[in-house]
C-alpha cells in the first residue's frame, strides 16, 4: 500500500517530517488559505508514494473464571501481539488486551446454571458489552452447562464460554491456544482481513472467495425481483412485502450502523435466463449447468432496471420461476448432483433462485394456474446469500465449539463486530489508495488547482483516518469505524470533485502548439545565426592550415 | 425501473414525453395527445418536499438516466413555474404553483435509445401483446414520432381509501402511406409495422385496436376494413363524431379464423382531396425580422368555430438571450386589439432564468388572432455558445391549453366502462373538450463571432513579433566592418591599363 506523500509546487524547502501523511496534512493546511483571508488558489503537487500502513488492531478480551477454576490469584493482564504481514508494504498487529478477573457471585450464579443459553443470556451486562470487545467465561471442568464433548460455546452476543482442562496444573498456559482460536474466531482473521483489502493492496495471487463481498460502501440498495417468463402459464404471486418485515428488516436494522439500506422489489414478465436449460431424460428435467451460469445473468440484468437513482451498489435477488416447458429446472454443480437450494450467487451482484412450480395434477388444466411462492424458502436462500456477499461469513468454527444461532436477527453481535473490524481496515486503505490516485492526478498535472473545500475534504480524509488508525489501536472499533466512514466520505468527496477533472486542464504540448507560429518564425534567425558560427569555426580552423 | 414515486422523488404528478417531428394539426387534425417537438418534462411535487428546486434537478437526472434522454441539461436557465397552465393530475390537493416545475428542451431528438426503455416499462415488454408491433426501424420511418409517459395518482378501489400510482405511458406514430406507398393510401399491420398481432398481453385487462372508418357523408362507404370487425364503437371526440372498428384481442373469436390479426384498409375509390376537417383550434407562430440585433416573435392563433368564443391561455417561454421588450406585445384580433384578462410576465434574469409570458386571451368565434412582441438578442460569452452555434438557437414551442366548445353534444363516457376515450378525451358539462397544443419550435441566429478569430489573431501578431524580432536580432547580433574594395575588376584594370600608359600612377 502507498500513501501520498505531498510537496508544494515551487516551495521545495519543505519542512521535511518523519510520516507522510503527516506532511501531507501539513502541506494541505498550508495550502488553504488563512481562513477569513483573501481566496487565494495555491497549486498543490503531491510526489512521492511512501509504503506505509501498519495497522494495529486492538481487541479487549475479558477473561472470568468461574469459581474453582484458579486455584490461586496467578492472573494477570496481559497482552498478546501478533504481526500479520502481508505483503512487503503493509502488515496488520492483532493485540489481544487480555484483562484476568474472577467472575463476581452474581455471575457465578449464572455460570452455575445448566441452560448454557439462559447463561448467555443473562451474563450480559444491561447496556451489552462495547462493539469490538469480547468476554470469555472460563467455567470448570466438570460443569454443566455444555455437553461433555464441547469444550467452547460461542453466543449470540459478545461472550463466550470455553471449558477449563481437566487437571491441567497451568491453567493459563493451557488454555492459552484454544482462548486464541476463540478470540480469532469471534473478532478477525488473517483470511478475513485479507479479504477486506484484497481490493486495495496487491497481496499476490487473490482467490475466487476474496471478490465475493461487496465493497465497503455507505449504502446499498437491495432489489428483489420475481421473474416470471411465461406468464401465460403461471400466475405467481409473492407476499414480498410480509416477508421483507418479517425476515430482511430485522437484518438489515442490525447492520444498520455499517450501512444505509433502501430495499425495493418487483415483478418481471417475460424476461427469460440467457441460457436454454438442457433436457435430462434421466430425471426428465431440465438442468442448468455450472459452466452456463455465467451467461445466465446478462441478458436478464437488461431488464432488471437502472440504478439510475442511487449512487450506491445494488444488490439484486432473483426469483427465477421457469417456464411450463423448462420446469422442472435443477442447477447442477460440478459433480453433476443437483444443488439442494436450486441457488446460486455472483460474487458483488447478487443472488439467483429457482423455483419450481409443483407439476399440475392431471385433470388440472386450465391456464393460468396459480402460483403462491413459499417465502420462507425463498428467503432462507437469499438471506443466507446476502450474509456471504456482506462478507459475514461465519467460517468453520473452531474444532470443539458450539455456535448459538443468530436468532430472528439473523446476525449475531460479534459477527456484526467482525464486519466491522473488515469494513474500518477497508475504509482506511480504500483512503490511502484515493488519496494516492488523487496524489497522482495532481503529479501528472502541474498547474490544477486545488479549491479550498477540495483541500479541506482531503484535510478531513487525514485526519479521520488517522483518528480511525488511533482507534484501531486502542481497542475502540465503534469510534474507529465512524471515523474511517467519514473518512472514505471525504476522500471520495475530494477526488470526485468537478473541478478535479483533467480534461479541464490544457496539456502543454497543446498550449505549444498554438504558439507555434510564434516559436517557429523566431528560431529561423537564431538557427541561421548558429549554423553560421558553425561554419565560421570552420572556416577559422580551416585558415591556418591555409597559412602554412 | 421506474423510480418509486414515494421514496426516490416526492413527485406528485409528473410527466415526461419527448417527441420528433411536429405535428400539422391543420392537416393533420387535432392530435389526441399532443408531446412537442424535443423534450418535455412537468412535475407536481408534493407538498412535503422542502426543497423543490434540488429534487426537480434530482428528478430530471434520474429520468435522464432511465430514458437516456438529455434531461439531465435541464437547469435554472429552461425551469419555468407556470401559475395557470397546467393543472396536477390525478388525486393530489396540491394546488400552490411553488411545487410546479415545467421544462423542454427543444432541442432534444427522439430516437431508439429512448424508446427501448420506454417499451421496458410495459408489463410484457415488447413480447406479447400490442407492443410487439413496436419495432423501432418503422416506427422511426415515419413523419411524426412523439412517446410519453405520466404518472398520477389515483384511487386504488370505488371506496378511495389507499392510493395507487398508474402509469400511463402513449406513443403517437404518424405514417404517411401516401407518400411510402407509391400513392396509394391503403395500409395494414404488416405494410406498416412489418409485424402481425397474434395474442394479447395474459396481464392485460384490456387490449384492443381502434381504426377510425368514420365517413363524412352517411351514405357513401368510403373505406373497406377486413377482417369485419366483431364490432362498432361510436364516439364523440374532440367536437366529432367518430365511428371505430374495434378488434378486441382477449376476444378468441378475433383469432378463430386466421391465427393472426392483419389489419388492412382499403379506399373504395381513389380520393384526391379528403382533407380532414379543420381543427376549432390551432396555432403558428414564426420569427421575423432582419439582422442580427432585433427580431419579432408572432403567433398566430386560429378560432375556426363558427360562432363560439372561447378563451386560450397562451404559455410562451423565451430564453434569456432573446430580451423580450414586453411594452412591444400586441395582441390583435379582427384588425383592434384585444387585451388578455389574464397576463403573468416573469422577466428573465441572465443565465439564470427564462422569460415566462402568461396570458389568457379570448378568441373571438371565426377569428385570427395575432400576438407580436418585440426582442433584441443578446451576446452570448464564447463558452455559452453551442458546438453548431450557426444552426441557430432553439426557442421552445409555446403552450396553448383551451377547452374548446364542441358542434355537437358530447356523450360523456364513464371512465370504468372506457377508460381509454374518458381519458384521453375528457369533456366538461357535455359541451367542450380540453385541448392541449404546442406550437412550432422556433430557431432563431444569434450574432455569432468567427470562433477562429483568436487564432487567427494569434498567429497574425506571433508573425510579425517574429519578424521583428527576426531583424532585431540580426542589428544586435551581426558585427559590420568596412570592406576593401576588390583588387579585381575589369574597368579597373582598363582604367590602370590607360593611366600607365598615361604616366599616372594607378588607382
Amino acid at each position: 500500500m502507498t500513501s501520498p506523500g505531498a510537496e508544494l509546487a515551487g516551495k521545495a524547502d519543505f519542512p521535511p517530517s518523519s510520516s507522510r501523511l503527516e506532511k501531507l496534512v501539513a502541506a494541505l493546511l498550508w495550502a488553504i488559505p488563512a481562513r477569513g483571508g483573501p481566496k487565494r488558489q495555491v497549486a498543490l503537487r503531491l510526489t512521492g508514494r511512501l509504503p506505509w500502513a501498519q495497522f494495529q488492531l486492538t481487541v479487549p478480551v475479558s477473561v472470568v473464571f468461574a469459581e474453582g477454576v484458579l486455584p490461586k490469584e496467578q492472573a494477570q493482564a496481559q497482552a498478546q501481539e501478533t504481526e500479520i504481514p502481508l505483503n512487503a508494504k503493509t502488515s496488520v498487529v492483532s493485540r489481544y488486551d487480555v484483562s484476568f478477573r474472577h467472575a463476581t457471585s452474581q455471575e457465578q450464579a449464572f455460570l452455575s446454571q445448566t441452560s448454557v443459553q439462559e447463561a448467555d443470556k443473562g451474563l450480559r451486562p444491561v447496556e451489552g458489552l462495547p462493539v469490538g470487545s469480547l468476554a470469555i467465561y472460563v467455567i470448570p471442568p466438570s460443569s454443566l452447562l455444555l455437553p461433555q464433548e464441547m469444550g467452547m460455546y460461542i453466543g449470540r452476543h459478545r461472550s463466550a464460554f470455553l471449558r477449563a482442562p481437566r487437571g491441567a496444573e497451568d491453567v493459563l498456559g493451557a488454555l492459552n491456544a484454544r482462548m486464541q482460536q476463540l478470540i480469532q474466531a469471534m473478532s478477525f482473521t488473517t483470511e478475513t482481513l485479507v479479504e477486506a483489502l484484497a481490493d486495495r493492496v496487491p497481496l499476490g495471487q487473490p482467490g475466487a472467495e476474496w471478490k465475493r463481498p461487496f465493497k465497503s460502501s455507505l449504502g446499498y440498495e437491495i432489489t428483489f425481483s420475481l421473474l416470471n417468463p411465461d406468464p401465460k402459464a403461471h400466475d405467481v404471486h409473492w407476499d414480498i412485502e410480509g416477508a421483507l418485515e418479517r425476515y430482511v428488516k430485522p437484518l438489515l436494522e442490525k447492520l444498520s450502523p455499517v450501512a444505509e439500506f433502501s430495499v425495493d422489489s418487483q415483478i418481471l414478465y417475460y424476461a427469460a435466463l440467457g441460457v436454454t436449460p438442457r433436457f435430462d431424460a434421466g430425471s426428465s428435467s431440465y438442468t442448468l449447468s455450472v459452466q452456463s451460469l455465467p451467461h445466465v445473468i446478462n441478458p436478464v440484468e437488461a431488464r432488471l432496471g437502472s440504478s439510475a437513482s442511487s449512487l450506491y451498489p445494488v444488490l439484486n435477488f432473483l426469483l427465477y420461476v421457469p417456464e411450463r416447458l423448462h420446469s422442472p429446472l435443477y442447477i447442477r454443480g460440478k459433480d453433476g448432483a443437483a444443488v439442494p437450494t436450486n441457488a446460486f450467487h455472483s460474487p458483488r451482484w447478487g443472488g439467483i433462485m429457482v423455483y419450481n412450480v409443483e407439476p399440475e395434477a392431471a385433470n388440472e388444466t386450465s391456464l393460468p394456474r396459480r402460483v403462491d411462492i413459499d417465502m420462507v424458502r425463498v428467503m432462507k436462500v437469499f438471506l443466507a446469500q446476502l450474509r456471504l456477499l456482506f462478507g459475514i461469513s461465519s467460517g468453520p468454527a473452531p474444532e470443539g465449539a458450539l455456535m448459538e444461532s443468530p436468532g430472528n436477527e439473523g446476525l449475531a453481535d460479534w459477527e456484526l463486530d467482525g464486519l466491522l473490524w473488515a469494513r474500518t481496515v477497508e475504509n482506511v486503505a480504500t483512503v490511502s489508495t484515493t488519496l494516492t490516485s488523487l496524489a497522482q492526478l495532481l503529479d501528472k498535472i502541474g498547474n490544477i488547482v486545488i479549491k479550498d473545500d477540495v483541500a479541506l475534504e482531503v484535510c478531513r480524509a487525514v485526519e479521520s483516518a488517522q483518528q480511525a488508525m488511533a482507534e484501531l489501536s486502542q481497542g475502540h472499533l465503534g469510534p474507529a469505524f465512524q471515523a474511517s466512514k467519514a473518512a472514505a466520505t471525504s476522500s471520495e468527496r475530494a477526488f470526485f470533485d468537478p473541478s478535479l477533472l483533467h480534461l479541464l486542464y490544457f496539456p502543454d504540448d497543446q498550449k505549444f502548439a498554438i504558439y507555434i507560429p510564434l516559436f517557429l518564425p523566431m528560431a529561423v534567425p537564431i538557427l541561421l545565426s548558429l549554423a553560421k558560427m558553425l561554419w565560421e569555426k570552420k572556416q577559422r580552423q580551416k585558415e591556418p592550415t591555409k597559412m602554412d | 425501473m421506474w423510480p418509486p414515486p414515494s421514496s426516490s422523488a416526492p413527485a406528485g404528478t409528473r410527466t415526461c414525453s419527448a417527441g420528433a417531428g411536429f405535428w400539422r394539426t391543420r392537416s393533420w387534425g387535432q392530435p389526441y395527445l399532443q408531446a412537442p417537438a424535443g423534450a418535455e418534462l412537468w412535475v407536481w411535487f408534493q407538498d412535503t418536499v422542502s426543497d423543490v428546486d434540488k429534487a426537480w434537478n434530482d428528478l430530471s437526472n434520474i429520468l435522464s438516466g432511465i430514458f437516456c434522454a438529455s434531461l439531465n441539461f435541464i437547469d435554472s436557465t429552461n425551469t419555468i413555474i407556470p401559475t395557470a397552465s397546467f393543472k396536477p393530475l390525478g388525486l393530489v390537493n396540491v394546488t400552490d404553483h411553488r411545487f410546479l416545475r415545467y421544462a423542454i428542451l427543444p432541442r432534444e431528438v427522439v430516437c431508439t435509445e429512448n424508446l427501448t426503455p420506454w417499451k421496458k416499462l410495459l408489463p410484457c415488454s415488447s413480447k406479447a401483446g400490442l407492443a410487439v408491433l413496436l419495432k423501432a426501424e418503422r416506427l422511426f420511418h415515419s413523419s411524426y414520432h412523439s412517446q410519453a409517459v405520466h404518472i398520477r395518482p389515483i384511487c386504488r378501489d370505488k371506496s378511495c381509501l389507499s392510493l395507487s400510482w398508474e402509469l400511463r405511458q402513449i406513443l403517437t406514430v404518424v405514417f404517411d402511406s401516401f407518400a411510402s406507398a407509391q400513392g396509394k393510401k391503403d395500409w395494414s399491420f404488416l405494410k406498416i409495422f412489418s409485424r402481425t398481432l397474434t395474442e394479447a398481453c395474459p396481464l392485460a385487462s384490456q387490449s384492443k385496436v381502434y381504426v377510425d372508418i368514420s365517413s363524412k357523408t352517411e351514405e357513401q362507404e368510403l373505406l373497406d376494413v377486413s377482417p369485419a370487425p366483431l364490432s362498432v364503437y361510436e364516439a364523440s371526440v374532440q367536437g366529432d363524431r367518430r365511428t371505430y372498428a374495434v378488434y378486441d384481442l382477449l376476444n378468441p373469436a378475433l383469432f378463430n379464423t386466421s391465427r393472426n390479426l392483419n389489419v388492412l384498409l382499403k379506399w373504395k375509390r381513389p380520393q384526391d382531396n379528403l382533407g380532414l376537417a379543420v381543427p376549432v383550434l390551432h396555432a403558428q407562430r414564426y420569427v421575423s425580422g432582419y439582422g442580427l440585433q432585433t427580431g419579432e416573435i408572432s403567433t398566430l392563433v386560429y378560432n375556426t368555430h363558427p360562432y363560439r368564443a372561447f378563451p386560450v391561455l397562451l404559455l410562451e417561454t423565451v430564453p434569456w438571450y432573446l430580451r423580450l421588450y414586453i411594452h412591444t406585445l400586441t395582441i390583435i384580433t379582427k384588425g383592434k386589439e384585444n387585451k388578455p384578462s389574464y397576463i403573468h410576465y416573469q422577466p428573465a434574469q441572465d443565465r439564470k432564468r427564462p422569460h415566462l409570458l402568461e396570458m389568457l386571451i379570448q378568441l373571438p368565434a371565426n377569428s385570427v388572432t395575432k400576438i407580436n412582441i418585440q426582442f433584441e438578442r443578446a451576446l452570448l460569452k464564447w463558452t455559452e455558445y453551442t458546438p453548431d452555434p450557426n444552426h441557430g438557437f432553439y426557442v421552445s414551442p409555446s403552450v396553448l391549453s383551451a377547452l374548446v366548445p364542441s358542434t355537437i353534444a358530447i356523450k360523456e363516457e364513464d371512465e370504468e366502462i372506457k377508460p381509454l376515450f374518458a381519458s384521453l378525451f375528457p369533456s366538461f358539462d357535455g359541451s367542450s373538450y380540453f385541448v392541449r397544443l404546442y406550437t412550432e419550435p422556433l430557431l432563431v441566429n444569434l450574432p455569432t463571432p468567427d470562433f477562429s478569430m483568436p487564432y487567427n489573431v494569434i498567429c497574425l501578431t506571433c508573425t510579425v513579433v517574429a519578424v521583428c524580432y527576426g531583424s532585431f536580432y540580426n542589428l544586435l547580433t551581426r558585427t559590420f566592418h568596412v570592406e576593401e574594395p576588390k583588387r579585381g575588376g575589369l574597368a579597373k584594370r582598363l582604367a590602370n591599363i590607360i593611366r600607365k600608359m598615361r604616366g599616372v600612377p594607378p588607382l
